[in-house]
């Protein structure tokens, strides 16, 4: 019963997959029917997910990691890739969030897409049958048993992020420098994929030494020992580690790490829910779930031989660095999303962190709380940003046609204020997102995932544990800063003051994430918590930490070489690191309502922390944190524009360098001297040198012998002009007819149009394969 | 398991469906998808011949894959010149592309 059950999880991808197929060929011009079908898949999916995962939760000891029997996939030469499903305890939680929160925020890209605007989106299917696409790439990944799959459902991800990311296109913004959806949608899509190229070689390296890609054989005990103990291209630096490394790549690309976290903020240009969707709740954790996933492969080092573990130092060093390097840039933006985006950075520099110091439990429970309460940020500001939109049109439905020209910012923050009593229904759930992503205490599910990583930190690494504490406390704040700016005080535009509340399709999903985002932390209280802890049994750790024994040592194995462990075995559970979380959610919090919600901002007024840091003599320090810290800039002024560069050498390479030139009173670019134009121009040049003394021979000598011979003929033709005129020109004239004849005909295949060549060519094939046939037919006759 | 011939009309209705477009559209891009679908005709023979004539050998998926990559680069010499001719003449319309009339 229980394996008959799990074997459905391989339908779980199928439904939206089918979704995707159908919508774009046969739906699209019926919107309804188009959303019902993607919406219905997802529920089917859904549905079949909290089987899974119910059937996984209760399943008998030893059934998971269950493996179904495996199909023929693929194969290359005598190889032979297999297919199954895999589930383990990492898989049967995802299968719990993933479907869940997808489900939600289709049901309310239903409302966002129509609610209010006029005229619904032209590519409206279009919408829905990338977001099932989306949601195919995203459940594939998980159920399926080899990197392979995983990696191909992982691109599938990428490809539809780039596509919804771009979705509006055509959009363009007055403000050049403002990055347009078209461009974002590039940005993302090429920056992951430097990430992806990462991924790729370490699947290769991985395949080369193990021969196959299934989680079942490159996990098992003897492959992982031999990866630990087997150094890389002869170097002490072992194998195993190197893999991990390639593949934390991946990691660094699709979970927007330093360095490649420019994308992600961009990423906001598409619409919300897809922000919600992609580049907060689910997308960006599959960069998480990967290490999650292969955590055995990143703890064998440590599992297995006594070296250092550098590259988990790494991993860890890059996490607590991303953590608070993003939620310094969160405190000075102004755009909700923005705001957002920082802090989802942020959030999965955690996440890195919690894996990298080998707190996988921690940093799996994090992704999935993280998930839950995301999803609801994004989607009540998607919601406030909405009723900005209206509010504007509203106020100014009556008014001249120059401030329907102005452009308006409905992501800005300083032109809201006061939405709570506009919006009720998005204010309560925004607040208990805001809550648990600053951790506030005891009810909210962000505070018992980030303190458990907090405390894991604390015994494994004091630098990150630092660090970490410091970047939650800012957390708390910036968090702290946008529900002031956002629902306290007045309304500071006109906007504002008119903005509608959202239609039910778009507030029920928040007030049904809002409820996990709350309840769900209960299901990981830590057993070490006073009071509550031994109460509550710590249900996640049990289920998701049993299974993965390997990382269950490994990561004890870790603290012991690094020295954290004490004598006996046993953490010593201090409770310094809850005291040090509470400190800095609620001073977080405390700070941020002291500065922005006792004194609301008026319209107009500049930001309290940037007027104190330029008071200070710090406004560059505010401005850098504004402009990213000018990595965009970075990057343009590198990469970009060392392609360019590189392309424009080549271009001169083979043209030559632009030059302007006066022609006849007129400007024009002249491109000479390029090293190609130059070896064709010098062949043609020889050509002509020769041409020049040929023409110079023909003028000259066989001119003059000619007029001589001429002259000569002059006199005798006189006598022959009748045969000549009567004879040869008949001749002459006559094989000219002929052949004008025959040209005419012939003139015509020659039209210019490549079509009609290839149609003759195609005409020409078939005859000669007519020919080759009945000849072959008619050999035995002969 | 499926006969070959199978594979074998799928690729020539493939490659005739790809005929008819490079043959029948007017615009320069319908073409280059219409050669496309021409070369993945092949790539459907190669595939097909390997499996059930060499399976052991990797030749077919060899030449499968070269031929994705020939494919990919006329592609992307394809549509340079499109864009070239688009700008220079406007059009991507072939029918107005006649400079080599004769």
């Amino acid at each position: 019963m229980t394996t008959t059950l799990l074997n459905l999880a391989w339908l779980i991808p199928v439904f939206p997959f089918l979704a995707f197929v159908i919508v774009p060929l046969v739906t699209y011009r019926n919107r309804k029917l188009s959303h019902r079908l993607v919406v219905g898949a997802i529920a089917v999916a859904f549905l079949l997910g909290q089987i899974v995962f119910w059937t996984a939760v209760t399943a008998p000891e030893g059934v998971l990691p269950f493996e179904s029997e495996s199909i023929h996939w693929l194969s290359a030469g005598v190889e032979r890739f297999k297919l199954a499903v895999y589930i383990d305890p990492a898989t049967a939680i995802m299968l719990f969030m993933v479907p869940l929160v997808c489900m939600m925020i289709f049901i309310y890209s239903v409302g966002y897409m129509n609610f209010g605007t006029d005229q619904v989106d032209p590519r409206y299917s279009r919408f829905f049958a990338y977001l099932s696409l989306f949601a195919t790439g995203m459940l594939g990944m998980i159920v399926f048993n080899n990197l392979l799959a995983f990696f191909i459902f992982w691109e599938i991800m990428g490809t539809c992020s780039y596509l919804l990311i771009g979705f509006w296109y055509e959009k363009k913004y007055p403000d050049p420098n403002k990055i347009t959806p078209k461009e974002a949608g590039l940005k993302a899509f090429i920056v992951t994929k430097i990430g992806d190229l990462f991924f790729m070689l370490g699947l290769a390296l991985l395949y080369a030494e193990v021969g196959s890609l299934a989680y079942g054989d490159i996990f098992s005990h003897e492959t992982l020992e031999h990866l630990a103990t087997t150094g890389f291209l002869g170097t002490q630096f072992p194998l195993a580690a190197a893999i991990a490394l390639l593949l934390f790549g991946g990691t660094v690309g699709k979970s927007a790490q330093f360095p490649l976290h420019v994308w992600l903020p961009d990423a906001m240009e598409g619409p919300t829910p897809v922000s919600a969707l992609t580049h907060a709740a689910t997308m960006v954790s599959a960069g998480v779930f990967l290490v999650v996933r292969c955590f055995p492969l990143f703890a064998a080092v440590s599992e297995f031989t006594h070296i250092e573990p550098l590259h988990m130092t790494i991993v860890a060093g890059i996490g607590a660095f991303t953590a608070i390097f993003a939620s310094i840039m969160a405190v000075a933006q102004d755009d909700i999303k923005g705001v957002l985006a920082y802090s989802t950075i942020s959030q999965l520099g955690y996440m890195v962190a919690a894996l990298g110091i080998g707190a996988y439990v921690a940093g799996a429970f994090h992704l999935i709380t993280h998930a839950f309460f995301k999803a609801l940020l994004f989607l009540s500001s998607g919601s406030v940003i909405h009723g900005m939109e209206h509010g504007h049109h509203h106020a100014h439905e009556h008014e001249h046609e120059e401030h329907e020209k102005e452009w308006f910012n409905p992501n800005d923050m300083k032109l809201m204020g006061g939405l709570a009593k506009r919006m009720p229904r998005t204010f309560w759930p925004f607040l208990l997102g805001g809550l648990a992503l600053s951790g506030f205490p005891l009810f909210t599910a962000g505070f018992w995932s980030k303190d458990e990583i907090l405390a894991q930190a604390y015994t494994a690494s004091p630098v990150v544990f630092w660090v970490l504490t410091v970047a939650a406390g800012l957390t708390a704040f910036y968090t702290m800063r946008q529900l002031c700016l956002t629902f306290a005080g007045e309304p500071r535009t006109e906007a504002a003051k008119h903005a509608p509340e959202s239609v039910p399709s778009m507030t029920v999903p928040l007030a049904i994430l809002a409820v996990f985002a709350v309840t769900l932390g209960w299901a990981g209280i830590p057993d070490h918590f006073p009071v509550i802890g031994p109460m509550i049994p710590n249900w996640f750790e049990h289920f998701v930490g049993s299974t993965i024994e390997v990382g269950e040592h490994a990561a004890e194995h870790a603290m012991k070489v690094a020295g954290h462990l004490s004598e006996g075995g046993h953490e010593t559970h201090s409770q310094l690191p809850l005291a040090m979380g509470l400190t800095a959610a609620l001073g977080g919090l405390a700070v941020g309502w002291l500065v922005y919600g006792r004194k609301p901002l008026r319209a107009g007024q500049m930001d309290p922390v940037e007027a104190a840091m330029r008071k200070v003599w710090l406004g560059w320090l505010y401005d850098a944190m504004r402009n990213r810290f000018y990595f965009d800039e970075l990057y343009q002024a590198t990469f970009v524009r060392g392609s360019i560069w590189l392309a424009d050498v080549f271009d001169a390479f083979d043209y030559g360098q632009p030059q302007k030139m006066e022609v006849e009173g007129q400007v024009v670019i002249v491109r000479k001297h390029g090293f190609v134009d130059g070896i064709v121009n010098g062949v043609g040049s020889i050509g002509r040198v020769f041409s020049d003394a040929a023409s110079w021979l023909d003028v000259n000598i066989v001119d003059a012998l000619v007029n001589l011979a001429g002259n000569a003929g002059k006199f005798a033709s006189i006598g022959l002009d009748r045969f000549d005129f009567k004879i040869v020109d008949g001749a002459v004239n006559g094989v000219g007819a002929v052949t004008k004849a025959a040209g005419r005909p012939l003139r015509r295949i020659q039209g210019g149009l490549v079509q009609n060549y290839l149609l003759i060519a195609a005409i020409m094939v078939l005859g000669l394969v007519v020919t080759f046939f009945v000849i072959i037919f008619q050999m035995p006759q002969m | 398991m499926v006969p070959l011939e199978w594979y074998l009309i799928l690729a020539a209705a493939l490659f005739c469906a790809g005929l008819y477009g490079v043959l029948s559209r007017r615009n320069a891009v319908a073409i280059l998808m219409g050669v496309e679908l021409m070369l993945n005709a092949v790539n459907v023979n190669l595939v097909a011949f390997w499996r059930y004539t060499e399976p052991a050998a990797v030749t077919g998926q060899a030449f499968a894959l070269f031929v994705y990559a020939v494919a990919a680069a006329e592609a992307a010499v394809g549509l340079a010149l499109i864009i070239a001719i688009w700008r220079t003449r406007g059009t991507v319309t072939l029918e107005e592309i006649d400079l080599l009339k004769g």
